[in-house]
């Protein structure tokens, strides 16, 4: 609605400054968001001054042939400005309001869980903002840092490119979690990653036949890396009998899974999660 | 003349009152307690009509008619019966009701007879079959019903140590910098997928994989296409899937389209969607003697026992099978609901049933278990 607002003042004033002859306006190339400045005109007696840009379209009484002072507060959003000057004829001129220093990096890294031990699998995107939210242009090196406890897994200097700039790292070989920063002079922006273990790597099982029916146990389930795999996650056991199978989708608990079968026959226990297999165990008959 | 429609009127009220008095509970009858007492009730004089008084006096919870058409030589008592009737611990027998019952002979001497009940539930999943077969003798001049001995489930006290593991969902607020509590919803995939054609319409089922370190809640959409890429029909895997789902937990999902023509599906567009939810790894239920078998009507039947390995109680239990055939693909999903609860350490008897198409082509299997727990629901 604003924006409509706007685009029809725009109009009105385009078409007015095309019909009349004007006055002389003078302003500068170029302004700082949010400092003030002035715009000289040409003439004498009164005038309307139209100030139009981004965030803002305002109406002001002017003296001709003084300087005239645009607040700081109506130059906050950079972009292009238009100022017209209308007494019996109008004037227009545009000037262009830059983004000043960086006050904030606005930092998106993906994923927020990665597993370990994957190529490009961590990306990272860094848009520095100035302090009237105006996005920062002007070419601007940023610093990227990955690290975890045990290591530095980036550190990387990129130029923005159109007000941002990015990474893309493979993920590092222990899970935990990995502390991101991007750095732009004294801003610093923080974001983590929680490195996951990968598929379980040498599934192994232990077992024998109790009073309750077959105990189970794996031993510590841990990824290639030698991660121990995320607790929560399946293992299945199987028990393959004369003609019967049991299956247990048993948690991961403390690095480890456990279950417990019925099976009073001789079975061949077998243990399998994701796309490990592991060994077999052979029960005997029960006594 | 005039007083002879009168007379044949009352007549033939009194003789439809007189009928009502004695007339046998008929199978298929109203669900719930019945009002009132019949003033002459009705006698088991044969075995037919006199399982059929026992079926609609418990369909009606009318304990003591139906506890005295129990054989003195069955070893219950009413409570037990009524327990074992009226469902106990939440189980799913708890919330549902008798609705119709056909029987059928199957052996009969001047003293004893044997028939099998089929018994019509209603339930909140659903209505459910099943076959009951009943032993009924002959005492005097009337039937009864020779109520085999009840065993119902009781765990003896004690402490059942749980390494308790649960995820809990922690979210920023609204005023939380942009990009600083994004925590990605978890990876979940298709793995397998098959559409074929059964007796009540189109069917699309497969299996879905939690590929994430986390807990993830999934459901399963399936649009099916015609040669113009138009929609005929969107239906969702609703509850035959697992949708909590542990990492690297796979459950099978088939979406029926009743009434689709087969025939007029070229395309079928699957869209799976998963999200954060809170979770627990408990209860672990292990699924024993799982083996293909036939059931009393000889249909075939995948059976076996839920074993309860934790400490709570599991109030409705909820099979998923996926069978496969000799090249592993999955050619059917079949479900099923256990009407009793699992209670701690115990085990319960589950069976799904597998259509005759199939039933040949199926070499191996794979079980899940869903549960339903009223202290989380």
């Amino acid at each position: 609605m604003k924006l409509l607002l706007i685009s029809a003042f725009a109009f009105v004033f385009l078409a007015l400054v095309a019909v009349c002859g004007a006055q002389e306006i003078r302003v500068p190339a170029t302004v700082s968001a949010g400092v003030e400045t002035t715009i000289s005109t040409s003439g004498s007696g009164e005038g309307t001054l139209y100030l139009l840009g981004p965030g803002v379209a305002s109406k002001n009484q002017i003296s001709l042939g003084q300087e005239v002072r645009l607040r700081a507060d109506d130059l906050k959003h950079s972009g292009e400005y238009l100022v017209v000057v209308c007494s019996d004829s109008c004037r227009s001129a545009k000037f262009q309001v830059n983004s000043v220093q960086p006050a904030r990096v606005v930092f998106l890294v993906h994923p927020s869980r990665v597993p370990v031990g994957q190529p490009d699998a961590v990306s990272g995107v860094a848009v520095p903002f100035d302090e009237y939210g105006n996005l920062v242009v002007a070419p601007l090196t940023v610093n990227f840092r990955a690290s975890s406890a045990k290591e530095t897994l980036l550190q990387r200097s990129a130029r923005t490119q159109g007000g941002v700039s990015w990474f893309r790292a493979a993920s590092g070989k222990a899970a935990g979690p990995v502390q991101v920063d991007a750095s732009l002079d004294a801003l610093t922006a923080r974001r983590v990653v929680q490195q996951v273990a990968s598929e379980p790597c040498n599934l192994r099982i232990k077992g024998q036949r109790t009073a309750k029916g077959i105990i189970v146990e794996t031993e510590p389930v841990k990824d290639c890396s030698g991660n121990l795999v995320s607790d929560g996650t399946i293992v299945t056991f199987s028990a393959t009998g004369p003609g019967e199978r049991s299956t247990i989708d048993a948690p991961i608990k403390g690095g480890v899974a456990q279950a417990r079968i019925i099976a009073p026959e001789p079975v061949v226990v077998s243990v399998a999660s994701g796309v490990a297999m592991g060994n077999e165990l052979h029960i005997g008959a029960k006594p | 003349m005039k007083f002879t429609l009168g007379i044949a009127l009352a007549l033939a009220t009194a003789a439809l009152i007189f009928a009502g008095m004695f007339r046998s509970p008929a199978a298929g009858g109203a669900v719930g307690i019945a009002a009132g007492t019949p003033i002459l009730a009705p006698r088991g004089d044969s075995p037919e009509r006199a399982l059929s008084i026992l079926l609609a006096d418990l369909q009606r919870r009318n304990w003591p008619e139906a506890f005295s058409a129990i054989s003195k030589t069955s070893d219950v008592d009413r409570a037990s019966l009524i327990q074992e009737w009226m469902g106990t611990n939440g189980s799913l027998r708890a919330f549902s009701n008798l609705e119709s019952f056909d029987l059928r002979p199957m052996h009969a001497t001047a003293d004893d007879a044997q028939i099998r009940a089929h018994l019509r539930w209603t339930t909140p999943v659903g209505p459910i079959e099943g076959l009951k077969d009943f032993h009924l003798v002959r005492e005097g001049d009337v039937w009864r019903v020779v109520w085999p001995k009840i065993q119902l489930p009781s765990v003896p006290a004690q402490v059942v140590p749980v390494t308790y593991l649960r995820w809990d969902l922690v979210t920023g607020g609204s005023g939380d910098e942009w990009g600083s509590h994004n925590v990605d919803a978890p990876h979940v995939r298709i793995i397998s997928m098959n559409a074929v054609n059964s007796a009540s319409g189109a069917v699309v089922m497969g299996e879905v994989v939690n590929e994430d370190a986390i807990p993830a809640f999934v459901n399963v959409n399936a649009t099916l296409l015609d040669g113009n890429n138009s929609t005929i029909d969107e239906e969702s895997s609703f509850d035959r899937i697992a949708h909590v789902l542990l990492p690297k937990q796979v459950t099978p999902y088939r979406i029926d389209f009743p009434q689709i023509d087969p025939g007029r599906v070229k395309n079928v567009h699957m869209d799976v969607r998963a999200t954060l939810v809170p979770a627990s790894a408990d209860p672990v239920i292990g699924v024993m003697n799982q083996k293909m078998d036939a059931d009393a009507q000889g249909n075939h039947v995948l059976r076996g026992e839920l074993l309860n390995q934790s400490g709570q109680v599991v109030n409705i239990p909820h099979v998923i099978a996926s069978f496969y055939d000799g090249s592993g693909r999955v050619i059917w999903v079949s479900d099923g609901y256990v009407d009793q609860a699992l209670l701690p350490l115990s085990s319960e008897p589950f069976s799904v049933e597998v259509p005759r198409t199939v039933a040949d082509k199926i070499k191996s299997f794979h079980v899940v278990v869903n549960q339903y727990s009223l202290q989380r629901s």
